[in-house]
């Protein structure tokens, strides 16, 4: 089997015997990168010689026999939303594009004493908005399934470098499914944790009441290996819960006993793909035959998780987008244009004597935060800050965002209810396999229909996880869904487990796939900083390297 | 609840977005239908309901009130699009303009 085939629980046990080094497990997934994914472009930045010279390091403590933290020189990718100290965080958006984080977000700082190798920024939808990773300012991800179709979203680029063999492990966020959708379309094993298990100090805010961060990997196992660093208490962000973290990996192994499973009719229904539905059933028959016993819960308030979900977030978004002013940081508009613009518009009201019109004009500062932000922000960005704004405005704000407000409680209370008499919830992640690149550009209100499976775990702050489970006559995976109670990331994990144990659905990778489409693996790695297409800088401006693919 | 153009107009000004004509057009068009799709929510019942603004019951988390080390004037200057050595500096707020 080839190194970049196997699960990042196997890599660490060669890592930890001294059977593999960093440099080589490191190298072999910067190999891939650096083949295959010019056409991929799962990420916005890869600083090969940092990551090696990381890996070197790793390995010279193993070798003197320094104690290592939990990743002990294993790769892990990571989604450009996540503050690095120092390195551009640009979350996909040219407002963003020359901005540096002064520090580190908190699962940052996480993985880097955990001893992971950070071996490269993912491609997202903008400001995590988007379920398609078209809406990145950079250029859409490939799914590497079939290269014409999305690889899901928000966090595209995320999913795909696991499943393309780029790397083993890879940090995403979901908002209101943006781990669990790309991680279905992408046939990888990607879970939302409780909203709290994981520290949001250093992520950029997107939907502040929903936005968590979570782990992306092939296997269950090796997800429980991934969040049992990012997890825990953190007194830089105030909702982050003080629970001790599980031994998720430890535990993984022992199976559910008398696990009930619950499924929600709702989700059954119309819009859901024949296909789907029917990978969905079998994976139900599967857990039955390991002692399951099944039965319906009702969640009546599921239909209302779209409408719901789509006011809250885009509320939290415009509040939060509010920072991007082009004073503080990030782009600001061409002043001198500006100023001339905003001159030749003030004498053209005067000549025509329209003092009302005048009267309204931007003055200097209103004008350069307008210009800079229509610049800098593009148009999904656009869409859902004017939604935020329209629905948080004076006389709309008690019809849309305070009655979303209180739907969200009902939907919180089915779930409550349901887990009262079962253990977890399973259904699809997503309607349909993996679709077209540039389907749904146009039409906004199907694009946000594609999340309603997802969006409710966060409304009402559980866990989620999407695991593969099919594979559809087209060659696209197919994802199932688990949802369990708050805090029960551990069931989860052994409930994704159990399947995984019992099912190869997991293993089958598109990597076959991709070399049948790409040119022929390069063996040999270059040791520079450049990659097919895109030369880095790891110490220079991002502003010309990150250029959309042409 | 339909909305106008002369509506996406204002909120375009409290968002601090410049629309452009075409721009104003087709966000007219979109913001309209999502927002139709979203009175669905109408035909609930949410009198009794209280709003849940957060997925946790979690209020006034406090820390010390202690003086602890924070971001430097220079590495908050760092990223600014125009500054001087102490400042950021944003265009002409009072007098002409």
């Amino acid at each position: 089997m080839s190194l970049i085939d196997q699960t990042a629980t196997e890599l660490l046990a060669a890592l930890s015997s001294g059977r593999l080094s960093s440099v080589e497990v490191t190298g072999a997934f910067l190999d891939q990168i650096e083949s295959h994914d010019s056409k991929v472009r799962a990420f916005l930045r890869v600083d090969a010689e940092a990551a090696l010279a990381r890996a070197e390091q790793i390995d010279r403590h193993r070798k003197n026999g320094k104690p290592l933290g939990r990743l002990g020189g294993l790769p892990v990718a990571v989604k450009d939303l996540l503050c690095t100290a120092g390195e551009p965080t640009t979350c996909a958006s040219r407002i963003l594009e020359d901005f540096r984080s002064p520090y580190d977000a908190t699962v940052i700082a996480r993985l880097k004493a955990a001893d992971a190798v950070l071996i490269g920024r993912t491609n997202m939808d903008e400001f995590a908005m988007g379920g398609s990773c078209e809406s990145s300012a950079f250029g859409p991800t490939h799914n590497p399934w079939d290269l014409g179709r999305i690889p899901g979203g928000s966090s595209g680029g995320a999913a795909a470098c696991v499943a393309a063999g780029m790397a083993p492990l890879s940090v995403g966020t979901d908002t209101g499914g943006s781990i669990r959708c790309p991680a279905a379309l992408c046939g990888v094993t990607g879970m939302k944790p409780t909203y709290g298990r994981v520290s949001r100090y250093g992520l950029v805010a997107f939907a502040s009441s929903l936005d968590q961060i979570g782990p992306i990997a092939r296997t269950a196992e090796d997800a429980a290996l991934l969040l049992e660093v990012l997890a825990g208490h953190d007194p830089l962000d105030s909702t982050s819960i003080d629970l001790p973290v599980p031994r998720y990996s430890e535990t993984i192994g022992q199976p559910l006993e008398g696990l009930r499973i619950g499924l929600v009719p709702e989700h059954f229904g119309e819009g859901l793909d024949a296909e789907v539905e029917a990978a969905v059933r079998e994976a139900v028959r599967v857990y039955r035959s390991l002692g399951a016993a099944v039965s319906e819960v009702s969640m009546p308030h599921s239909k209302y998780a779209v409408a719901t979900y789509y006011i809250i977030a885009p509320c939290e978004a415009s509040s939060n987008l509010a920072r991007y002013d082009g004073v503080h940081y990030g782009y600001r508009t061409d002043q001198i244009q500006m100023m001339a613009e905003l001159e030749a518009q003030r004498k053209e009201l005067q000549q025509a004597g329209d003092d009302a019109a005048l009267e309204e004009l931007d003055n200097a500062l209103i004008r350069m935060y307008r210009r800079s932000r229509a610049e800098g922000f593009g148009p999904e960005v656009k869409r859902r800050i004017m939604l935020g704004t329209y629905a948080l405005s004076a006389g709309y704000y008690e019809a849309y965002y305070k009655k979303a407000l209180k739907v969200r409680r009902l939907i919180r209370q089915d779930f409550d209810r349901a887990f009262d008499g079962v253990d977890l919830i399973l259904g699809p992640v997503c309607p349909t396999p993996a679709y077209k690149i540039g389907e749904k550009v146009d039409d906004p209100l199907s694009m946000y229909l594609f999340d309603l499976y997802t969006v409710s775990t966060n409304l009402a702050g559980i866990g989620g996880i999407s695991i593969p489970c099919g594979i559809s006559s087209d060659g696209l995976p197919i994802g199932l869904h688990l949802q369990a109670p708050t805090f029960e990331e551990e069931r989860l994990l052994r409930g994704a487990h159990m399947f995984q144990k019992a099912t190869d659905w997991h293993l089958s990778s598109s990597f076959a796939h991709i070399s049948t489409v790409f040119e022929a693996v390069a063996r040999r790695f270059c040791w520079s900083v450049q990659r097919a297409g895109l030369a880095v800088d790891p110490l220079g401006p991002t502003r010309g390297a990150l250029s959309p693919p042409s | 609840m339909a909305i106008s153009r002369e509506q996406i107009e204002k909120v375009s000004l409290l968002g601090r977005l410049l629309l452009s004509e075409e721009e104003l057009d087709k966000m007219t068009g979109q913001l309209g239908r999502i927002l139709g799709y979203v009175d669905l929510l109408a035909e609930v019942d949410t009198e009794q309901v209280e709003p849940m603004a957060h997925a946790l019951d979690v209020s006034d988390v406090f820390r010390d009130d202690e003086v602890r080390p924070s971001l430097d004037r220079e590495q908050a200057l760092a990223s600014a699009p125009n500054r001087d050595d102490e400042c950021y500096l944003v265009p002409a707020v009072l007098g002409e303009l």
